[in-house]
């Protein structure tokens, strides 16, 4: 068994975020250990552009962005091993890895970084009726299959779910030469990005079904229709609605699922909102030393905001091996109140006295909303907004010094996020 | 020529193929699809049955029994997972109440071995996640479960390597009287001459059986429909819960699988297009609607997928096993539903003693019995991971995540006898895909494995044969890309 | 006439109107900054896209993923494409390597967006 200071679960954004950081704070015994044949995570298959925006104030595609880190790794000299499966992970942080170069390996750290990301769900968790056809593939497959394979899913494509991927995937198939012939979303609103409607729906004149749903998938074989129709309240299928679509393929952008088997295997406790690790401030799950980041915490929709999270979690982990990180301090709760799902950090140590972060989601649409954090009576902050929408994620940073107050050293002390009409 | 033709492989046509193979005959199997195992038996509860429920005296009594008491021995042989983890079929209401006397009454006349009534404490006791509101239930020891395309490939493989042979996509088009063999059967794959025939078509066991015979009889498809839990809940339930049986079959099940998922279902409803393997609306509502009474914590998000499975119902309402009255040395195996799997290892042994007989058959000197089950990275101790990755390196590679199904486990399950040739296929032998992402990870690398072990072109591979083609065309059409 | 956009310079997607009187740009309202300014008046004159799309390697079949420099104009999408179908490249590719040179003239290069052994 190998020892080490520091392993990161995940060569993407994340991993490779935290590692740097990692590194910068001074963290030098530590590996990266990704499942993949290269580094870059699922951004190697994201090759439209808009990433980076934040983080280098310049448009990048995927794999640009995924570049820049890699080659700060490289510049670093922090080692990483491609095509290395974890297999394990145990409270103990003992780490077991298959890769074919090195065999099965195990590792005693001292710090783990979680940093696995997402996975899509798949069209079986929906219930949709129909036929098991071949033609029927999550948005993020199809988009393998052309960008980085040079394979055609489909001709003619229906996609359900307007997720950020599947919007990508009706601008990427246009293209290359398919036809797309609409997009169909359960709820009254997009779950993607605005700009993204703009400029892979819109600009093609692909229409976006809202409030409509798949309610049959035809085709013994390979798919050749589907039939949507359009839901009630409660998102049923309301009869006379339907309308026929002969398409040979379905791509489906219906929502990510944190992937967190390792994370339960090494015990950590996850949250039912988020479907990630319950977090404090410093990133640092259930099990003490390990942290979580990026979109196995919670799925983000930008991936700037994956590496400043990750980089956080980097730092941390960096600190808390040199003793710098007050574990024992008492931390409490950030609970969700009105209008909010989805998180995170779901505490905060009393001992943080740098500006904190809080993501979430918004429950609805809601336009000229406030968002409200308080601890006890106190307000922390408020904030306006011209719209919320559950698509895109909201992030306020509390004030350095707010644990010092008075309202968050009482007994029972909680901070509460919500939001208000 | 050959000895024997079987038509069909299923569970019981390939059963049949591996009992006929301790002889010395010239045996093949013809599958009128792209894989063994791609009808009933791959979609169905996974149960093997205790034998309580078929009237007294009929075949599905006879062979259920008797097939049920084989597992042990075959699923050794075979190495396929089999448990017996009993099952309960649990009284709701007033009236069920009796019914339990009344399926216990039967159960010991059909000979059920270890049945007994508990009442609710007991229950409660085994299965603590059941609906607290149960009266009474029969506990059937004798109850099993089984990995039903396990089973049916190991049947196959282990046939094939005694010396039968298969043909996959050669549907049976006719069978006329031979004067020189016996029989011709005519297929899309060619022309067999043959001294006998056995119907294992399932679905199709009346069209065969037609074409030889004016003893008719006819098969109506009778759908059933499921939904798979993810083995998050494994553990929730032990027994396989079943309810009241009802005319059209045993009730909406929650069974625990051998491989930790838990499958709810299966509906009954009579349908006329026999291929119609669809989910439908109504049925997936039934099925959570009946599930629900017996499991009321059901979780809403715990779904893997559906699926759903046509059986193959006989207007004569039972097994009909034997040598047809006008057609010499023409077998049928037909009718077979539920209980199907529990009787398929007894079928097969009764069928295969009955045909060597007619055929005057001597004992194959070199038959062996044992198949050696695909290695099973999951099931690994970590010495043995070591050891499976020293010995083949593509034990480390693991290409389908939910499932820790590794590279080598696909290589070989196409390389096998009677091996993968579809992505489906692969996943039936393999379980790469059957997770809970549902093949979003492995899809496109189980395709390039294909392509590599099969010698062929990303466009030829298929889903489940026939048009199911995975993709459409290259992303560059002007060739001189590839490498 | 008012005209309602959405801003696609950064993910905010802020909705802006436009107010337009003669066939000038009079009043916009809703950008949270002076990028939404600007694609609201270019969008309402001559609307430009950012092109990202794959190009052929030679013996491969794995495509090589590449990216106009600049946007370009939103009309001339199609014929960008068309010009990039007509590429094959040599690997090794670095990123950012020009693989199209002033696509339909536009004075825009097309580049790699990714290292290519």
């Amino acid at each position: 068994m190998k020892q080490i200071d520091l392993l990161i679960i995940g060569g993407g954004p994340a991993g490779l975020a935290a590692a740097a950081a990692a590194y910068e704070s001074g963290c030098r015994d530590m590996l990266i250990l990704e499942r993949e044949e290269t580094l870059g995570g699922i951004l190697k298959q994201c090759i439209h552009n808009g990433f980076g925006l934040h983080t280098f104030k310049e448009e990048l595609t995927g794999p640009e962005y995924a570049q820049r880190y890699i080659d700060k790794i490289l510049e670093y000299g922090i080692p990483y091993q491609t095509g290395a499966m974890v297999i394990e992970i145990t409270p103990e942080k003992t780490v077991t890895c298959v890769s074919r170069e090195k065999g099965l390996e195990q590792f005693s750290a001292r710090a783990i970084i979680l940093a696995m990301g997402c996975r899509e769900r798949p069209r079986g968790s929906l219930g949709t009726p129909g036929w098991r056809c071949a033609g029927v593939y999550t948005a993020g497959t199809a988009q393998k299959f052309v960008n980085l394979q040079g394979l055609m899913p489909g001709k003619r494509v229906v996609i359900l779910g307007s997720g950020d991927i599947g919007l990508i995937m009706a601008r990427r198939m246009t293209f290359s030469g398919a036809e797309v012939l609409g997009c169909v979303e359960l709820m009254p609103y997009s779950a993607g990005l605005k700009r993204n409607i703009v400029q892979c729906l819109d600009d093609f004149d692909i229409p976006l079904y809202l409030s409509h749903t798949v309610i049959d998938i035809e085709g013994k074989e390979r798919l050749s229709g589907v039939t949507i129709a359009k839901v009630d309240g409660d998102l049923k299928p309301i009869p006379g609605t339907e309308i026929h679509f002969d398409c040979d393929t379905l791509l489906l952008s219906v929502g990510l699922i944190p992937e967190n088997e390792l994370s339960e295997m090494a015990g950590v406790k996850l949250s039912p909102a988020t479907s990630g690790a319950i977090v404090d401030d410093r990133l640092m799950t259930s099990v003490e030393g390990i942290f979580s980041c990026g979109n196995v915490l919670h799925v983000h929709d930008l991936v700037d905001f994956v590496s400043q999270e990750s980089a956080r979690a980097g730092e941390n982990a960096a600190a808390y091996l040199e003793g710098r990180l007050d574990i024992c301090a008492q931390r409490i709760p950030v609970v969700a109140g009105s209008g909010v799902n989805a998180l995170v950090p779901q505490y905060i140590s009393q001992s943080a006295n740098c500006p904190t972060t809080i993501m979430f989601r918004p429950r609805a649409v809601r336009k000229n909303a406030v968002v409200r954090v308080c601890v006890g009576d106190e307000e922390l902050l408020r904030k306006k907004y011209r719209v919320l929408a559950p698509g895109e994620m909201v992030t306020m940073t509390l004030p350095a010094d707010f644990m010092q107050r008075q309202a968050a050293q009482a007994q029972g002390a909680e901070v509460l996020v919500e939001v208000l009409e | 020529m050959l000895d024997v033709v079987i038509i069909g492989g299923g569970v019981v046509g390939c059963a049949v193929a591996r009992e006929l193979s301790r002889y010395d005959l010239r045996i093949l199997l013809l599958e009128k699809t792209a894989d063994i195992c791609n009808g009933q038996s791959k979609a169905n509860t996974a149960i093997v049955h205790g034998g309580y429920d078929a009237q007294p005296g009929t075949n599905k009594a006879k062979f259920n029994l008797l097939g049920n008491a084989m597992f042990e021995q075959i699923c050794t042989e075979l190495e396929v997972p089999f448990k017996r983890n009993g099952s309960l079929v649990v009284a709701f209401e007033g009236d069920d109440e009796q019914m339990i006397d009344r399926l216990f009454e039967r159960g010991q006349e059909n000979g059920v071995p270890g049945l007994s009534i508990i009442d609710r404490e007991e229950i409660l006791r085994r299965e603590p996640n059941l609906n607290p509101t149960a009266k009474r239930a029969l506990l059937v020891r004798n109850a099993g479960i089984c990995c039903p395309y396990e089973l049916t490939q190991a049947y196959a493989e282990n046939a094939a390597c005694n010396g039968a042979e298969f043909i996959r996509e050669a549907e049976v088009t006719s069978i006329l009287p031979n004067p020189q063999s016996g029989w011709l059967v005519r297929s899309m794959a060619g022309e067999f001459e043959t001294r006998a025939v056995i119907n294992c078509a399932g679905i199709y066991a009346d069209k065969i059986n037609d074409m030889v015979s004016q003893d008719h009889f006819s098969i109506h498809p009778r759908r059933g429909e499921y939904y798979i839990v993810d083995k998050k809940y494994a553990g929730k339930f032990t027994s396989t819960i079943f309810q009241i049986p009802t005319r059209l079959g045993k009730g909406i099940l929650v069974a625990p699988t051998v491989d930790g998922t838990i499958l709810l279902g299966p509906t009954a409803d009579d349908i006329q297009d026999r291929d119609d393997t669809r989910s439908t609306a109504e049925g997936l509502k039934k099925v959570l609607a009946g599930a629900g009474k017996s499991w009321p914590e059901l979780p809403g998000r715990a779904f893997i997928t559906t699926f759903s499975g046509v059986r193959a119902h006989c207007d004569r309402d039972d097994f009909i096993i034997g040598e047809a009255k006008d057609a010499p040395l023409f077998f049928n195996a037909a009718g077979i539903e539920s209980p199907g799997l529990s009787s398929a290892p007894a079928i097969a042994d009764y069928l295969a003693k009955m045909v060597a007989k007619r055929l005057k058959a001597a004992q194959n000197p070199n038959f062996d019995p044992h198949r050696a089950a695909i290695p099973k990275f999951r099931e690994m101790s970590c010495q043995e991971r070591k050891l499976a990755i020293a010995k083949n390196p593509d034990f480390a590679r693991i290409v389908c995540r939910c499932e820790t199904v590794s590279e080598a486990e696909i290589r070989e399950s196409i390389r096998r006898p009677v091996g993968a040739r579809t992505v489906d296929g692969v996943k039936r032998r393999t379980r790469a895909g059957m997770g809970r992402c549902q093949a979003g990870f492995c899809t496109a690398r189980v395709v390039e494995i294909l392509c590599e072990e099969l010698g062929k072109s990303p466009l030829e591979i298929t889903k489940c044969g026939g048009e199911s083609k995975m993709l459409t065309g290259f992303l560059f059409n002007r060739g001189g890309g590839e490498e | 006439m008012t005209r309602e956009l959405t801003c696609i310079g950064c993910p905010m997607g802020c909705r802006i109107s436009a107010e337009i009187q003669d066939g000038k740009i009079i009043k916009i309202e809703g950008n949270s900054c002076n990028v939404g300014k600007k694609y609201a008046e270019e969008e309402l004159s001559c609307p430009k896209r950012m092109v990202t799309a794959l190009v052929q390697v030679q013996g491969a079949r794995e495509p090589l993923c590449v990216k106009t420099r600049e946007p370009i104009e939103k009309r001339l999408i199609f014929d960008c494409l068309r010009e990039l179908e007509k590429v094959s490249v040599v690997r090794p590719v670095h990123i950012g390597q020009i693989v199209l040179k002033n696509v339909c003239g536009t004075g825009v290069d097309v580049v790699a967006t990714r290292e290519y052994d």
